[in-house]
């Protein structure tokens, strides 16, 4: 840094960081605790737990819903993930770079799938998936999953792919590529960032759904994560599943920070440094 | 190695403007040819329509007599360096060189070698395992070039590849690519803006202006006799002067003296229709200082006075501007040249000897020989000293 901060400035400073940063963890902290007490003291109010017990995790693990329903979470996710970011960079890349007829109408429409409120769709979504024997199925999610995802996959490649300059392609092109290998090997490369980006926002779309997931499966066949943690019961019908929704809700964020932690790297900016001149 | 021949290429956009227009072209097996114009003159159109990146309108490309106009850019075996070098950020120097040669399924040790072999040629040897972004101006620039040259096409294109580089730069990487392609012997088509660059690399210079070829000839062919105003002014730095003169019976008359032609080159002008108002070009290097010349020549010149507005000493000569009330000279193709090179009209120039004892502010006496000057038609633009035939 060129410019020298102040002392008072720097003080000022921590103390907001500070507070932001509590504002954040805090609740997260308070659901770790929650996973972490007994039945006995879930409603002491303390955040430290006064005794550390796993028993809420074990019995997660123990019942045979939310073991399926995670392995559910993690393969529709992927599946979605794998396709909404090969068809949205293709699609992407037609927006960014070609003009065809049609496309403010196609950029219109992702716009609109995007904007559209997903409860009015829920019913007739259960009629079709229904009529179609997709209900209960991973294809009963995935489809839709994909259909709502597509637009954010679309927008976010597409600003990735406005920036890498047109020089590239048609080098590549003279150099002898086709227009597919001239994607592969130039832009796909160079996108690699922005590719990143949109997996982890469909990724984490698909992954917190809780309002598609409920109202299109039924049983442990497809039963995702948050449906599981929703229906989780109490150890009678007597007591509050607390314990048990503050340990699932624990285990489903885990996936989530290691996915960023793995590629928040490749997010570097200034990948396309040097391609051109300056 | 391959002759590339352009038959009346046209290049039109759907909402109605032509880019270029009915340009025909041959260029010989290994010859080094120049694009040169105005921006938006027409001349990157044309090197993507050779390369394949745009398509072509109407006409027909031909290499080696075969028709091109439909082929991908990649089955014409031609090679590109861009003004922006487009090397791929995400490899090293080494796998940037290889790419061509990659894609066309070379066999890796034969990839390497070639690949050592370039970097020597265009000393790049240590800079090979570094990425585009970590490397100088002229070194990628010795990258692109070597990214075309290593897989030996038919022809090379360049793009302005200079007019990135800082000027000491430029000129040295001048020279070395003349250096290449005199090797090399392939055959290539540079596109600059640059008259300079143009005169110096090319064995033959099209001049374009507004998509239509002025003139294509040797660079000494385009200096001496210049087919229209365009390409008298766009040739020549210092550029050429231009005075408003009337045409009589026997020469021409200028605001400062009249001009008796020869017989020979009156023979010529009034061969072509020849209107009253015309332009008298005189490069800067024909006027000379009146009291440095002898009696004798002094006969054969028209001497005039005028004011002198500033003198660039280059120690060898003395760059004079020189202005002469009420005349400005007129014409469409003026206008567009002055707009380009930021010349004001009534702005004159003259390269006198050092000896000369021209001063800012004061008037000189200033002469030109009669007989090395050019005469254009003020509307056409027309050479009228050259016959009408070739013109």
């Amino acid at each position: 840094m060129a410019e020298r901060v102040g002392a008072g400035r720097k003080a000022w400073w921590v103390v907001v960081d500070f507070l932001v940063l509590i504002y954040a963890v805090f609740p997260v902290l308070w659901i770790l605790s929650l996973s972490l007490k007994p039945t006995s003291t879930v409603k002491d109010g303390k955040l430290i737990p006064s005794s550390v017990t796993f028993d809420n995790y074990l019995a997660i693990f123990r019942s045979d819903v939310f073991g399926p329903a995670l392995r559910n979470s993690i393969g529709i996710g992927l599946i979605t993930t794998a396709i909404a970011v090969v068809i949205g960079a293709m699609a992407a890349y037609a927006v960014a770079r070609l003009n065809f007829p049609g496309k403010r109408v196609l950029v219109g429409v992702a716009l609109l799938i995007a904007m559209f409120p997903q409860i009015s769709l829920v019913s007739p979504l259960f009629d079709i998936s229904r009529a179609l024997g997709l209900f209960n199925t991973w294809p009963g999610l995935i489809i839709p999953y994909i259909t709502f995802a597509l637009p954010l996959a679309i927008y976010a490649l597409s600003a990735f792919f406005r920036e890498i300059p047109w020089d590239l392609e048609k080098a590549a092109k003279m150099d002898g590529a086709t227009p597919g290998q001239a994607f592969r090997k130039v832009i796909v490369p160079l996108a690699a960032p922005g590719i990143v980006t949109a997996a982890i926002l469909v990724f984490i779309f698909a992954w917190n759904d809780l309002l598609l997931a409920i109202s299109l499966t039924a049983t442990t066949a497809s039963v995702t994560a948050p449906v599981a943690i929703v229906n989780f019961p109490g150890s009678s019908q007597f007591v509050e599943p607390t314990g048990s929704i503050a340990a699932g809700a624990m285990v489903i964020t885990v996936p989530i920070i290691v996915f960023v932690l793995i590629f928040q790297r490749r997010i570097v900016a200034g990948l396309t440094s040097g391609a051109v001149k300056g | 190695m391959a002759a590339i021949v352009l038959d009346r290429v046209t290049k039109s956009y759907p909402d109605g403007t032509t880019a270029v227009q009915d340009l025909s072209l041959d260029i010989a097996d290994g010859e080094f040819i120049i694009l040169v114009g105005p921006s938006g003159c027409g001349k990157s159109t044309t090197l993507n329509m050779i390369a394949g990146l745009e398509e072509i309108t109407s006409g027909e490309l031909r290499i080696d007599g075969q028709r091109v106009n439909e082929k991908a850019p990649k089955d014409r075996d031609i090679a590109m360096v861009f003004q922006s070098y487009a090397l791929y950020p995400h490899m090293t120097v080494r796998q940037n060189i290889a790419f061509p040669l990659t894609l066309a399924k070379i066999k890796k040790g034969e990839i390497a070698q070639k690949v050592e072999e370039m970097a020597k040629i265009l000393d790049l040897t240590e800079l090979l395992d570094r990425k585009p972004a970590s490397l100088s101006g002229g070194q990628r620039q010795r990258v692109a070039m070597g990214r075309a040259i290593v897989r030996n096409p038919r022809a090379f294109l360049l793009d302005e590849p200079l007019s990135n580089l800082d000027a000491k730069l430029r000129v040295q990487m001048r020279t070395e690519i003349s250096r290449l392609q005199r090797r090399l012997r392939t055959t290539t088509v540079y596109v600059t803006h640059d008259q300079i660059e143009a005169m110096t690399l090319g064995d033959r210079v099209v001049v374009m202006r507004a998509g239509v070829a002025q003139q294509i000839g040797t660079p000494q062919e385009l200096y001496d006799t210049p087919v229209n105003l365009f390409v008298a002014g766009f040739i020549g730095s210092p550029a050429m002067n231009f005075f408003p003169a009337q045409l009589t019976d026997v020469g021409v008359s200028l605001s400062f003296g009249d001009i008796t032609l020869t017989q020979q080159v009156h023979d010529i002008v009034t061969a072509h229709p020849t209107p009253t108002n015309v332009i008298v070009g005189v490069r800067p290097e024909h006027i000379e200082d009146a009291k440095l010349m002898d009696k004798y020549m002094r006969l054969g010149a028209l001497v005039f006075e005028v004011g002198v507005d500033m003198v660039e000493s280059l120690g060898a000569e003395k760059i004079v501007h020189f202005t002469i009330e009420g005349a400005s000279a007129h014409s469409a193709q003026l206008t567009e040249l002055a707009a380009e090179s930021g010349v004001g009209e009534n702005e004159f120039i003259a390269r006198l000897p050092a000896q000369s004892s021209a001063t800012a502010g004061e008037r000189i006496e200033l002469a030109f020989d009669t007989t090395k000057l050019a005469i254009f038609d003020a509307d056409t633009g027309a050479n009228l000293t050259i016959p009408p035939a070739t013109g």
